[in-house]
């Protein structure tokens, strides 16, 4: 919807300030962007009352506005915890205004260089094309071809440093699984959610168009992904494009062999974890169990909480494309900072996530944290593949 | 960037210092219906030593200082009446020590409603502080500085369970209140001469407050609620009266509203209770219930409501969320007006009420809380409205206004009043009573720069 069909509702926003607060109200900071800058201009309420403000040519329209509307991550903790009606539409709101400062050009150089890079090269990075397989190297992991399984690995497991080996993990798991599954290597595009939650919806139509045409060009009926942010796009925004497929993540395909018997875990992994939930796996596909399934099967692995998690869980602040444009880093107030804090309060020795953005994230800050001899970030495949792949399982980490 | 702003981020990071024109919109606004006043400075500090060091810029440039905290007192109190700083004090949110067995807790003053609730409830199961039914970002700070009330009600105001605390003078010296400032203890400020009132109640106006010990109290295993009906609302001050002779009921809230329709015309009371085991609860149930208000339903003057599980658990939750009274109008937007009054005056602040609201054709919405043994009440007139219509925002400031008019023709004192209350006030205080709080404010803050416009002889 365009920013003047919220027009009957955008001032129903009280600030109240619910949406600042996870669940259980230990903090007052679990929106994102608040907890970086503390004003209140970049919570929800504030956000809202500015997009208004420029609606009604009260502000005018600016660098720092867009700072503030793009420092949104989505991660939804507001539509969790309003407690007014409306309040489903927040994230609706604040995408819309997005699209409104997109098409007037006034977003900051790095959302368009994101859009453009996107746009032209597949991918938010502006990696040539053919790097998007460079991941695979050395490992047996085929091409799509009619397999029960197209395994989607989206832009930042494909190009990312970090989440490339989390990438590469789960497409050996299954493959030691026997699951019958392929990539589409160089001919996998942008799956768009992050260009969607950018407010730049022509882009995010042309690519769902495209990649829906694709999957059923090649006859893909079901798509596994690591990527909550592209299980988010392809089950839930898809179907808009007539592309209805079984999507399912990885913790769920990874429960669903486990229970099977078809991954073996008994070499188990010794430690202490805690579970990161992702945004796009949890608060906007109500998914908490299956990767905390997993993680209780693993023999030798004791699950602890931190003091925010499943619908209360503080986002990592890489969402709607922060992950590239960066507006909530360089602080130790950088939502994934306060992370790693959270995570190592809790005496885990393993920071367990399900989401490459969200891998990557915790990972930098575990390194701008200097906490890397006390934490380790990992994919919860990862960890999978550690208990079954036999690495020293009397090892405590 | 202009020299002021430059030592503003020499002191707190430039991340939280702003002159932008967001921030300024942001905070030149309340939530409730004052008119915008420009902020020039938006800053936010982290540490009493940051507070310390903008306020004595401050008071060497001359520039107003208005110190917040959640927000949410909705009187225009925080408001920068005449520009300057606004102080956004959340993020000074430390809990520093909980004293389990002294029962109290020393927290930063931007500690919120919820984090505190939610801390206790997590490491300290025995121990509850005084919830004031405002949303969870509303601040301990703030809410002792307008001498807020809680779910504790039987025990005072929230002000009355300040023990020692520390605070920044207008001048940007620290000063410790209480035992804190000869012992590592804070948990009083008798036996010492009482300082404390300097600047609780006084709206920052005197100072603002960084780190204050806030007394705990028992958190018992078990907490229930009764709702109980009268159609008459004369005869709620003789339930509230009774009630409290008892000393089982921790928080008593009579309250009558319009919407939804069901509501009209009746006298809601919630009593809250709780026990350790079942036998405790059922026992206070009973000498409430039956003993005590069962005259009442014998004689058919009241009953009990029927609450459901879900009902129950909406007015026990802490911090309560109020789904309604924000947007009845669907327009985003309330403010009441507070009184702090005798009880036995619920009749006419009711009747009255009632007849503010019709008259600018706004759903009454109206509550009295019972403070102590029925020593006080704490009675608002809360008015909804459409942040997008001028003229519904207009109607309810005006029925706010004559809402203030009314609390003063009852003998009541209008609480955390906004600048039309606080004019009546002064306008109506004792001339000596009023001389020696300007004196105090004036040996205070020589410059006048502490939250101008506040507390003020126009």
């Amino acid at each position: 919807m365009a920013l003047q069909d919220y027009h009957d509702i955008i001032h129903r926003c009280f600030r109240c300030g619910y949406c600042k607060f996870p669940t259980n109200h230990i903090e007052a900071n679990n929106c994102p962007a608040y907890a970086r800058f503390r004003l209140e201009s970049y919570s929800a309420g504030g956000r809202l009352w500015l997009i208004r403000a420029w609606m009604n040519n009260e502000i005018k329209g600016s660098e720092r506005l867009a700072r503030i509307v793009f420092s949104c991550t989505a991660c939804r903790n507001c539509v969790e915890r309003c407690p007014y009606r409306f309040g489903d539409e927040i994230v609706n709101m604040i995408v819309a205004a997005k699209n409104e400062m997109v098409e007037k050009g006034l977003v900051r150089s790095t959302v368009r260089t994101f859009l453009e890079n996107v746009s032209k090269y597949g991918n938010p990075y502006g990696e040539p094309r053919e790097s998007r397989l460079e991941w695979a190297e050395g490992s047996a992991i085929p091409q799509y071809n009619g397999h029960e399984y197209l395994y989607y690995v989206g832009c930042v497991g494909s190009y990312d440093t970090r989440a490339r080996k989390a990438t590469k993990t789960f497409g050996q798991i299954l493959l030691r699984s026997g699951i019958s599954f392929g990539t589409l290597g160089t001919e996998e595009n942008c799956d768009g959610n992050e260009v969607g939650k950018l407010g730049e919806e022509t882009l995010f139509q042309v690519l769902a168009e495209g990649n829906v045409q694709q999957f059923k060009d090649l006859g893909v009926s079901k798509i596994v992904t690591l990527s909550p942010h592209s299980y988010n796009a392809m089950k839930n925004e898809y179907p808009r494009y007539d592309g209805q497929f079984e999507v399912v993540h990885a913790s769920q395909l990874l429960r669903d062999l486990v229970r099977s018997g078809k991954v073996d875990m008994s070499n188990g992994f010794n430690a202490k974890v805690t579970f990161h939930d992702p945004c796009f796996l949890g608060r906007w596909n109500d998914e908490y169990d299956a990767p905390r399934q997993v993680l209780r099967t693993i023999p030798g692995v004791t699950l602890v909480e931190m003091e925010r998690y499943r619908s209360g869980a503080l986002c990592c602040g890489g969402g709607a494309g922060n992950f590239g444009t960066d507006y909530l880093g360089g602080s130790e107030d950088s939502p994934a900072r306060i992370r790693v804090r959270e995570a190592c309060a809790t005496g885990a020795r393993v920071l367990a996530t399900a989401c490459p953005v969200c891998l990557t994230m915790l990972d930098d800050a575990l390194k701008a944290e200097e906490l890397e001899d006390k934490l380790a970030v990992k994919d919860i495949s990862e960890i999978v593949a550690e208990a079954c792949l036999g690495k020293k399982a009397s090892r405590r980490q | 960037m202009d020299p002021i702003s430059e030592s503003l981020a020499g002191i707190v990071g430039q991340d939280y210092v702003s002159t932008e024109p967001e921030e300024l919109y942001i905070y030149s606004r309340d939530l409730g219906t004052a008119e915008p006043h420009q902020a020039d400075y938006v800053v936010a500090p982290k540490t009493a030593e940051e507070v310390q060091a903008i306020v004595k810029l401050a008071n060497k440039e001359k520039i107003p200082v208005v110190p917040l905290g959640g927000g949410v007192s909705l009187t225009g109190i925080v408001m920068p009446l005449h520009g300057g700083i606004v102080l956004d004090l959340k993020r000074m949110d430390r809990i520093i020590e909980v004293n389990n067995r002294a029962r109290y807790a020393v927290l930063e003053a931007g500690v919120s409603q919820g984090k505190l609730a939610a801390y206790l409830e997590k490491h300290h199961p025995n121990l509850i502080h005084s919830e004031p039914g405002a949303p969870p970002q509303a601040t301990i700070g703030g809410n002792v500085v307008i001498h807020g009330q809680g779910d504790l009600a039987l025990y005072g105001f929230n002000s009355d369970m300040v023990g020692a605390f520390e605070v920044v003078l207008p001048t940007g010296e620290l000063c410790k209140i209480g035992s804190c400032s000869l012992s590592p203890y804070w948990f009083s400020r008798p036996p010492l001469p009482e300082l404390g009132g300097l600047f609780l109640g006084w709206f920052g106006t005197t100072g603002i407050i960084t780190k204050l010990a806030l007394k705990l109290y028992p958190r018992r295993r078990m907490r229930d609620v009764e709702m109980f009906l009268v159609e008459d609302a004369a005869l709620v001050p003789d339930v509230a009266y009774k009630l409290t002779h008892l000393e089982m009921a921790e928080d008593i809230v009579a309250w009558s509203q319009e919407v939804p329709p069901m509501h009209r015309g009746l006298h809601n009371i919630n009593i809250v209770f709780s026990g350790d085991t079942e036998k405790e609860l059922e026992f206070k149930r009973e000498v409430i219930c039956e003993d005590t208000l069962g005259e009442y339903v014998r004689t058919g003057d009241g009953g009990f409501v029927d609450l459901q599980p879900q009902m129950k658990g909406r007015i026990l939750s802490r911090p309560q969320i109020d789904r309604v009274t924000a947007d009845i109008k669907k327009g985003g937007g309330f403010e009441y007006v507070g009184a702090i009054i005798p009880v036995d005056t619920y009749p006419e602040c009711w009747r009255e009420g009632v007849e503010i609201a019709e008259r600018h054709d706004i759903a009454y919405t109206l509550l009295g809380r019972v403070i102590g043994r029925c020593h006080a009440m704490m009675f608002s007139w809360t008015y909804a409205f459409n942040r997008a219509d001028m003229a519904s925002i207009q109607q309810a400031r005006q029925a706010l206004h004559e809402s203030d008019e009314l609390i003063l023709k009852l003998g009541g004192v209008p609480w955390k009043p906004g600048i039309h209350a606080q004019k009546m006030i002064v306008d109506s205080m004792e001339p000596n009573t009023l001389k020696l709080m300007m004196k105090m404010k004036e040996v205070l803050d020589p410059n006048g720069i502490m939250n101008p416009g506040n507390w003020e002889v126009q």
